[in-house]
């Protein structure tokens, strides 16, 4: 792994019109992905984990949305400034996406070994046959069970793990150099899902792939990432090495989600959410967006918003955007 | 459990399978036994986690239950009625009192309706379970009790959070009164502050309205969190199933060993270092099981016997059921 940034996405901004008024669903998020690394993004359900993975690919839905501000660097070119042709070119052949609901990435009505064997024809004008040989190829790589007697089923044929799984033997047909994932094994087996992040670890030291995952697991992030980004209602909170920021946190949303965990050992004890709704992002507060529910919130918190700074005390580079992170960090349990 | 009450639901040797067609031929060339010989009961008020292998029949096991797959062979008795052969009228009756609750709740979610119209659509299907001049007052009262704000009764499912829209769904299967929900991968796509206040409202439900759960999941801490009893799938069969407890303390068949050494533990820097059992070779296909033991294509203890007798899921070692030749305690599986 080199320190020099494949992806460096700065300040990006995403907007959605929406009948009840302008949602801004990501709202000045940077960050870096290097060369062999994995970077997990974790947040809060709608908070703009997804559309900033859309606005890697240039796939935000159009018109509704649009990315109005910031930059996303990839190997030293600007997504956002390069042709449509060219973005297209090279999400098909760089970057790679595994979408978070794979039936309906999936096309229902071409079998599925045809589906994956696309990719062989149009990228790389491969023949019908070859096609299909290096498609039976992927699915055994990915561990679809008889996968020669599956390559001519209709995706609604495969249960929802193996349909996953097609969709990662996609991503990886061209063996791109980054691979964006998003929940990637969520519908997985935990057997299943060490085989896939195994062959996906295996993928990063034989070709040096840099991998984006975006996933609410926090037990997998702590097994496969390098490190963690956490977004709240469409900003970055928080950002570090995995176990610095995992057993140091310096943000409330990250130690509450640290704390909404159910235990596999111990007592079952009665869980403990983050209290309060999650926000409103037509009606945010002033500030800090996390305000109405932090246990830390003060005055300052409602007139001055945090911006992302080295968590005091800690080794760079851990980055918290509270006003209180000194305090949250040697409260914590 | 008191051993006394009856079981809500008695599931007996369920078999469900699918017609295999070859695209070349145009017809049928064999079967997929997605389902093959599944038991187990549910009390009243009890809940079974049944967790596995993807692939392994535990979608299926639910559809068929709900009535949304055909049930091949077997029995499902619900309240001691089997369900597999009712007249339709019955069944329909009977239905209500079985609700499922899925993965994504937005794509179970009519767009174009308001939370209302979601919610008292099963009662217009059903006229007899709520009069038509309480279906204001009713709405507000099943938005309330899966916290919800009842205001919000006008508003379309797009307005809602993925954690929000999850309770709609709930607020949906819950309108009918429904005494046994399944839950598949319910909690599955919440972040884990959302999953911890859904699974804190099943429990409340559970606790107050004597709900019943079969509770379909990945991720082996929470169905330890919500369970009673659990069950492992592998290849369309239970291979082991137990309390809570025992199943997570005292697990003996290889493949929920393999399993629990697989769960990854969010803090792994706290404790000594696991070595997780790696199941090597592929899923075999349901169209076309391994003799014996289905597991024993995959298993490291595999000797000759199990490639010839079908080892029963029978009370292994004095504890609990499980269908393995050699069944062994293993407790140092689970992180911790
Ligand atoms: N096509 C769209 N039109 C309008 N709003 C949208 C659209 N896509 C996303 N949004 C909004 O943008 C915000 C961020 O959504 P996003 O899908 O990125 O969330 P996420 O972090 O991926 O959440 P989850 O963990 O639930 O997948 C949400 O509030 C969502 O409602
Ligand atoms: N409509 C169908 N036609 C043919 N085969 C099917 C159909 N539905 C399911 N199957 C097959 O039945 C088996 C069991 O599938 P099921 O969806 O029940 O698994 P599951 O245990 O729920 O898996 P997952 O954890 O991945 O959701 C799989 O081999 C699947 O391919
Ligand atoms: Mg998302
Ligand atoms: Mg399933």
């Amino acid at each position: 792994m080199t320190s020099e940034p494949l992806l460096s996405v700065r300040d990006l901004r995403v907007e959605f019109s929406t009948s009840a008024g302008v949602v801004t669903a990501v709202d000045g998020a940077s960050f870096d992905v290097r060369r062999g690394e994995t970077v997990a993004l974790l947040g809060e359900s709608g908070s703009g984990k997804s559309v900033t993975a859309q606005a890697m690919l240039g796939i935000i839905p159009k018109p509704a949305g649009r990315v109005t501000g910031g930059s996303i660097e990839y190997d030293g070119r600007d997504l956002l400034a390069l042709p449509a042709t060219a973005t297209r070119e090279l999400r098909g052949r760089e970057i790679a996406m595994v979408f978070q609901d794979p039936l309906s990435s999936l096309n229902p009505v071409f079998r599925v070994g045809a589906q994956i064997g696309e990719m062989f024809r149009k990228h790389r004008g491969a023949s019908r046959k070859e096609a299909r040989a290096e498609a039976l190829e992927l699915m055994r790589r990915v561990g679809i069970p008889a996968a020669e007697k599956r390559l001519d089923d209709y995706p609604h044929q495969f249960s929802g793990g193996m349909r996953q799984r097609v969709m990662i033997a996609m991503a990886l047909a061209l063996s791109p150099r980054l691979l964006i994932a998003d929940e990637p094994t969520t519908a997985l087996d935990v057997t299943v899902q060490a085989q896939i992040m195994d062959l996906l670890a295996r993928l990063q030291d034989e070709e040096g792939m840099s991998l984006v995952l975006i996933t609410h697991d926090l037990g997998v992030v702590a097994d496969v990432a390098d490190r963690v980004v956490l977004m709240y209602a469409g900003r970055v909170v928080e950002a570090g090495p995995i176990r610095e920021v995992y057993e140091h946190s310096a943000h409330p949303y990250t130690a509450g989600l640290m704390g909404s965990l159910p235990a596999i050992d111990g007592p079952r004890e009665r869980l403990t959410p983050i209290q309060g709704a999650p926000p409103d992002l037509l009606d945010l507060p002033s500030g800090c967006s996390f305000r109405p529910r932090c246990a830390f919130a003060s005055e300052r918190c409602a007139d001055e918003e945090p911006v992302l700074l080295g968590a005091p005390g800690r080794p760079a580079p851990h980055s918290s955007a509270c006003h209180h992170a000194g305090k949250v960090l040697t409260d914590a349990p | 459990m008191p051993p006394e009450t009856t079981p809500l639901l008695q599931v007996r040797d369920l078999h469900t399978t699918f017609p295999l067609r070859s695209a070349l031929l145009r017809r049928t060339v064999g079967h997929v036994q997605a389902v093959a010989g599944v038991s187990f009961d549910i009390p009243a008020g009890g809940t079974l986690g049944l967790v596995g292998e993807s692939g392994s029949g535990k979608s299926t096991v639910a559809r068929t239950i709900v009535g949304l797959e055909k049930c091949a062979a077997g029995s499902i008795l619900f309240e001691g009625e089997d369900l597999t052969s009712l007249p339709p009228a019955r069944m329909r009756q009977v239905r209500r009192q079985l609700q499922m609750i899925f993965q994504d709740p937005y794509a179970s979610l009519n767009p174009r309706a308001t939370v209302e119209q979601i919610i008292t659509e099963a009662w217009e299907i059903h006229p007899d379970v709520v009069p038509r001049d309480r279906f204001k007052p009713e709405v507000r009262e099943l938005l309330e009790r899966v916290g919800l704000n009842p205001d919000h009764a006008a508003r379309y499912p797009h307005q809602f959070s993925g954690g929000q829209r999850q309770r709609i769904g709930i607020a949906r299967a819950l309108a009918l009164r429904p005494k046994l929900v399944i839950c598949d991968e319910a909690v599955s796509a919440l972040d884990v502050s959302v999953q911890a206040q859904v699974l804190n409202l099943l429990a409340e439900l559970r606790e107050d309205l004597g709900l019943a759960y079969l509770f379909i999941a990945h991720d082996l801490s929470v169905v330890r969190h919500i369970s009673d009893q659990v069950a492992v799938m592998y290849l369309g069969r239970i291979v082991e199933t137990a309390s809570q407890q025992e199943l997570f303390a005292e697990p003996v068949h290889p493949y929920t060993q393999a399993l629990l050494s697989a769960v990854p533990d969010p803090l792994p820097w706290a404790r000594p270092p696991r070595t997780p059992i790696i199941i090597g070779g592929d899923v075999p296909s349901p169209a076309d099981p391994p003799s014996g033991c289905r597991f024993r294509t995959r298993c490291w203890k595999a000797q000759d016997v199990c490639a010839t007798e079908d080892p029963a899921l029978e009370p292994r070692l004095g504890l609990h059921p499980a269908a393995c030749h050699f069944a062994e305690r293993r407790t140092e599986l689970v992180v911790g």
